[in-house]
């Protein structure tokens, strides 16, 4: 399932998405829950009783603002959690 | 000497925003036949509904606004129907609660996302050929895949703008002063199409739909380019995820023919018909979840 | 020499009368003057704030040498020779009142923006959102009427509170039912005041960072007459002084001005 996180509104569109199929068994130990500096990564059961990485609900509404510091600006060249993630589930529309 | 006792009377303020509330049950059967009586309920922000299934097919419902908390709108929604149908909780074998409030329904035995609801109720309500649903709620705004058995392949949801959602619609409902089932009808009384306002913003929209109004629009046509707005809005929404033929609506904003039309213009595909009330997809999908876990348990009720 | 600069905002027109002067700053302002459009369409509004402008200045039109033109409705000015980005004025006019700063952050009625400018007053980076209410000044202002405050008294209470409670929605249509129901909850209004603003700061916080916060920072537009926006503000900004223009409503006018005469040499 890929499972997008976030929000599209009158600024633009924000949303993580995850590729939960390849999050179920994750080879990166879920790397990306500590390798983002805000904590948005957390491990849920789904709906059809699969272990899998999700964005916290409070951070969906807040993205923008909330990844700001990982985007270009703040002087990350990759971002950290999309470098942690290395079977590659992890990707921003934005 | 009368105009006292008029003052004295405030004239009633009308809610234009007010949608139809709705109870319905299948008279052609009756629950007591069944084995399994399972029962979804999807706790919303605007509104709440509860849902029964008799042997995995839908039986009946009650659609309600949501009211203070959320386990009494679970409650009433429940009671609403159950009292029609000479129904008590003790006869319900299991129940699953969704929708934003879903863990604060009481009596819930389990609780379920709306998204993974939506789509098993739609593939109920469409059929299995459903493969892309559009489901405009209250305060959020959610585009699904679904395979032939109505698990979610992919997903998003909007649920931090109002733009696009009911809420969006009820403002402008109150802004034009007229009920809100008819702004759909009334959007295609128009000289011509026009341009969709142009703000994303519900509040940024409301100020341009008064100064559309300024400049010489007629109401029918200030709310024909809100639809348009709503419409090219959640079609960018839907883009996101891309639509696949099997297109299904669900929730209050598919009752609406102004957006659901412009929707299917945009896209260029029609959406499965049904006939029932778009707005339980989510509760339907909880009890049917029901359903099969009451089966995967194998217990029936005791006769 | 005198040059006008027009702002034409979403609520209101400012104009502003530039001299250029003999003495030790080159320019004087001359006057500055407010008008509320009423009924009026845009186009007629900025003829008759303009005329107004001109009447209590003493002046005629043709002492005027140059008319620019700034904010949303800016195009519907069909006597300015020019027009000027909202940017390019806000930075200009906070460079003039406050050579120091490098740091403009505009947080109006319907938009809020970040401006990173140089010392000659030229935005050289901006970042902003003039799509969506929450961000701006019309998320406060709602918030304010369901509190039943005024906009002032809505900011005054906020600084009375010592409590910080989450605003969960980010939008202001959902957050006029959050308000509704914390007010149902007897939360103390003075909390909720700061709530929202705290919210309001932390999105134009967001926005300004995406510029660099550098350098004196100097705050415009209609929030700086909310104490408890301001507070807020420099909260978000982890800063200690947020510089704040006497008549901040006037900036973009008079950076429009600015542009103006300086376009004549």
């Amino acid at each position: 399932m890929i499972a997008n996180y976030g929000y599209k509104d009158g600024s633009g569109d924000y949303y993580i998405s995850i590729d939960t199929d390849k999050c179920i068994d994750c080879a990166a130990d879920r790397a990306c829950q500590t390798a983002c500096p805000k904590e948005m990564f957390e491990t849920i059961t789904d709906d059809y009783d699969d272990e899998v990485t999700w964005v916290k609900r409070a951070n969906c509404r807040t993205l923008a603002y909330d990844c700001t510091e990982c985007k270009p600006a703040g002087g990350y060249t990759s971002l950290p959690c999309t470098s942690a993630c290395t079977p590659g589930a992890i990707r921003h529309s934005w | 000497m009368n105009a006292e006792v008029k003052a004295a009377v405030a004239p009633e303020k009308k809610e234009f925003w007010r949608w139809q509330e709705n109870t319905w049950f299948d008279e052609s059967r009756n629950w007591r036949d069944g084995s399994i009586v399972t029962c979804g309920i999807d706790v919303g922000s605007v509104s709440s509904q509860a849902v029964l299934v008799v042997d995995g097919e839908l039986y009946g419902y009650n659609s309600m606004r949501t009211g203070n908390n959320s386990p009494d709108s679970a409650k009433n929604a429940l009671q609403g129907i159950m009292d029609k149908i000479g129904m008590k909780l003790e006869d319900i074998d299991y129940v699953v609660g969704t929708g934003y409030g879903r863990v604060n329904v009481p009596f819930a035995h389990k609780a379920i996302t709306e998204i993974a609801c939506h789509a098993r109720g739609a593939n109920y309500m469409g059929g299995n050929q459903v493969r892309t649903i559009l489901d405009m709620g209250g305060q959020d705004c959610k585009a699904i895949h679904c395979d032939d058995k109505g698990k979610v392949t992919n997903f998003l949801m909007n649920d931090k703008c109002a733009a696009g959602t009911g809420r969006g619609m009820e403002v402008i409902s109150d802004l034009m002063q007229i009920p809100i089932a008819e702004l759909g009808p009334r959007s295609f009384e128009v000289d011509e199409e026009p341009e969709a306002v142009s703000s994303v913003c519900v509040v940024f929209a409301k100020s341009e739909a008064l100064a559309l109004l300024k400049a010489g629009y007629t109401k029918n046509k200030v709310i024909a380019a809100y639809c348009q707005a709503m419409a090219e809005r959640v079609v960018s929404l839907l883009e996101r995820i891309g639509v696949e033929e099997g297109f299904f609506i669900t929730g209050g904003i598919a009752k609406n023919p102004g957006v659901v039309r412009r929707i299917e213009k945009l896209l260029g595909i029609k959406a499965l018909d049904t006939k029932i009330d778009s707005q339980i997809a989510g509760a339907l999908g909880a009890a049917l979840f029901g359903h099969t876990l009451m089966q995967k348990q194998g217990a029936k009720k005791a006769a | 020499m005198i040059t006008a600069g027009i702002d034409m905002g979403s609520r209101s027109v400012k104009v502003v009368l530039l001299e250029k002067s003999k003495g030790d700053k080159p320019y004087a302002l001359k006057h500055a003057h407010l008008m509320l459009p009423g009924e009026l369409d845009a186009d007629e509004a900025a003829e008759k704030a303009f005329d107004e402008a001109l009447a209590a200045a003493g002046l005629g039109r043709s002492d005027v040498k140059a008319v620019f033109a700034t904010g949303a409705g800016r195009k519907q000015v069909a006597f300015a020779s020019e027009g000027i980005t909202e940017m390019s004025a806000g930075a200009k006019g906070a460079n003039f009142m406050f050579p120091n700063a490098r740091t403009v952050v505009d947080v109006g009625a319907e938009e809020g923006r970040g401006i990173k400018t140089d010392a000659e007053g030229r935005a050289i980076d901006f970042a902003g959102n003039e799509k969506c209410a929450a961000g701006a000044g019309s998320f406060a202002e709602a918030m304010s009427r369901a509190l039943q405050l005024s906009l002032k008294d809505f900011g005054a209470a906020s600084l009375k509170s010592e409590r910080t409670i989450p605003m969960n929605a980010q939008c202001t249509v959902f957050a006029e039912s959050e308000v509704v129901s914390l007010i149902h909850s007897s939360t103390p209004k003075e909390d909720i005041a700061k709530a929202v603003l705290d919210a309001v700061a932390s999105r134009v916080c967001a926005m300004v960072r995406r510029v660099g916060i550098e350098g004196e920072v100097v705050l415009i537009g209609g929030m700086v007459h909310n104490e408890g926006f301001v507070q807020s503000l420099k909260t978000a900004m982890d800063v200690d002084q947020v510089s704040l223009p006497e008549h901040p409503e006037y900036i973009s006018a008079l950076g429009c001005a600015l542009i103006a005469a300086e376009r004549l040499h």
